[in-house]
């Protein structure tokens, strides 16, 4: 056991902490963003309109998150009229690349749970909110999303934990994340076991961190399903 | 002469084949207590349902207060409402109570009761509160206002339901079979609340089993039958000089 490669490697494994946590934040925060409208658009009952969502969904859903970057990564600097476009500048960095593949693989796995959620509305529910007067984006807002996103608070928690494991792929293409900093130190040093289980330590102490904080949200948003404390 | 509440001229609804309504017309004046009565599949909660719009009448008129909710033709057959902000405002005036009391579940009692004042009526916070917490003493409610409706017994979910509809102060109070999903001690409770808003003189239109309800309460009883009106008139009449054999036949089947 080496274990001088890894403390002296300390700072650099952080650094890749660093990068790990931006990269899973930034891919949740622009794929919820993204997913509650194509969720939306997701439910529409004409199936002309519901079929676009539904493509975007499906793509996403059912390819590798490992080929969608190398589509956008390596794929696109393929065309010249992409390398004199002004997206060259972000096609041709790897952060960025990775981000966005990040973004819409979440984007459709959460919008996948999102429809499913609102589509288990209650009717009863939908019928009472009407005949209150209230407009469809109102019923929107109020009682559907609100709703479904309770419903879909434990398969979203699954999802965020899966994009962490996710974004280990970023260290393939040249980033310095987690995974990055291991490869790294294991090319530097020899030492495959001591550098990768390190980061495994590292996302062990991340999922953790995760799993706790659902139970917290949870515990919040679903006492309407919890049995009363006395 | 009282202003009419609700008036439904020649109703019509199908369901693809199924002609559920054949013809229904009413009139509802204000303080009118209707109770409206029938098998199940006579098409009275439909009746109920198609005066809100919560289900497009095949054809025929609704008015409430004397304005005629406009639709237009789809296609053949199928109507839809010409102008959902006319609905939507009329829906806001007609509060519906269901059989499975439908509140919002993820909110609270207090939040089942402001959420419509606040974001229809777009009342103030600080007045929608207080006019929550007037209507919860009201029903019996007040201690449970911050419970969620699965932590309540059902007639505690259905007079919070009636508190939910009381707080839009509204003109006209639809009932649709609001006893039918509870224990059958538990609909006192419930039939006690719709007492005291009949005594109040509110309009009311109420859809029910209840022959007790009907009998005391209500100002005029309608008995449907096969989507269409077999029996109408005062709770004295109707229920001493029946006219109809079918009616009779049905007073029979329930006083047993």
């Amino acid at each position: 056991m080496d274990l001088a490669a890894i403390t002296d490697n300390i700072p650099l494994y952080f650094k890749g902490l660093w990068v790990t946590i931006q990269l899973l934040v930034l891919a949740l925060a622009c794929g919820l963003v993204l997913a509650v409208p194509i969720a939306m658009w997701a439910t529409s009952r004409n199936p002309l309109i519901a079929s676009w969502p539904k493509a975007f969904i499906y793509f996403f859903t059912g390819t590798p998150l490992l080929v969608q970057m190398f589509i956008l990564y390596y794929g696109m600097a393929q065309f010249e009229a992409i390398r004199e476009s002004f997206l060259w500048p972000v096609f041709k960095e790897a952060y960025w690349c990775a981000l966005i593949a990040f973004s819409l693989n979440t984007a459709g796995y959460t919008a996948e749970i999102l429809r499913g959620a609102m589509k288990q509305t209650d009717f009863g529910e939908l019928d009472a909110a009407r005949s209150c007067g209230m407009s469809k984006g109102l019923i929107y807002r109020r009682i559907i999303l609100p709703s479904a996103f309770r419903r879909a608070l434990p398969a979203y928690g699954n999802e965020v934990i899966f994009m962490l494991h996710g974004t280990a792929l970023a260290g393939i293409i040249t980033i310095v994340d987690l995974f990055g900093a291991a490869r790294i130190v294991n090319s530097r040093y020899f030492v495959p076991f001591e550098s990768f289980v390190t980061a495994a330590f590292f996302y062990l102490c991340l999922t953790f961190l995760i799993v706790w904080g659902f139970k917290l949200w949870e515990k919040r948003w679903h006492a309407h399903l919890h049995p009363r404390d006395a | 002469m009282a202003e009419s509440a609700i008036v439904v001229e020649d109703l019509h609804k199908s369901f693809g084949a199924l002609q559920v309504l054949k013809g229904i017309s009413l009139q509802a004046n204000e303080q009118d207590v209707v109770s409206i009565l029938g098998s199940s599949g006579s098409g009275k909660s439909t009746l109920l349902r198609c005066i809100n719009l919560l289900e497009t009448p095949t054809s025929g008129k609704v008015f409430v207060h004397g304005e005629l909710i406009k639709m237009r033709e789809k296609r053949p057959g199928e109507r839809v409402p010409e102008d959902q902000k006319q609905v939507d405002r009329i829906r806001s005036k007609l509060a519906m109570v269901f059989q499975q009391f439908n509140l919002w579940s993820h909110m609270t009692v207090l939040q089942n009761v402001t959420e419509a004042p606040i974001h229809v009526l777009k009342i103030p916070k600080k007045q929608a509160l207080e006019r929550a917490e007037a209507v919860l003493h009201k029903v019996g409610l007040y201690d449970r206002k911050d419970y969620y409706p699965a932590h309540l017994s059902g007639g505690q979910q259905q007079r919070a339901a009636i508190a939910r509809g009381l707080a839009m102060e509204p003109e006209v109070i639809l009932f649709d079979e609001p006893t039918s999903a509870l224990d059958p001690e538990l609909v006192g409770e419930v039939l006690r609340v719709m007492r005291t808003l009949a005594d109040e003189g509110r309009t009311m239109l109420v859809v029910t089993h209840e022959m007790g309800f009907a009998r005391d309460v209500s100002s005029r009883v309608m008995f449907l039958h096969q989507g269409l009106v077999e029996e109408d008139g005062p709770p004295d009449q109707i229920f001493k000089q029946p006219k109809s054999e079918r009616f009779r036949q049905f007073l029979s089947g329930s006083l047993k």
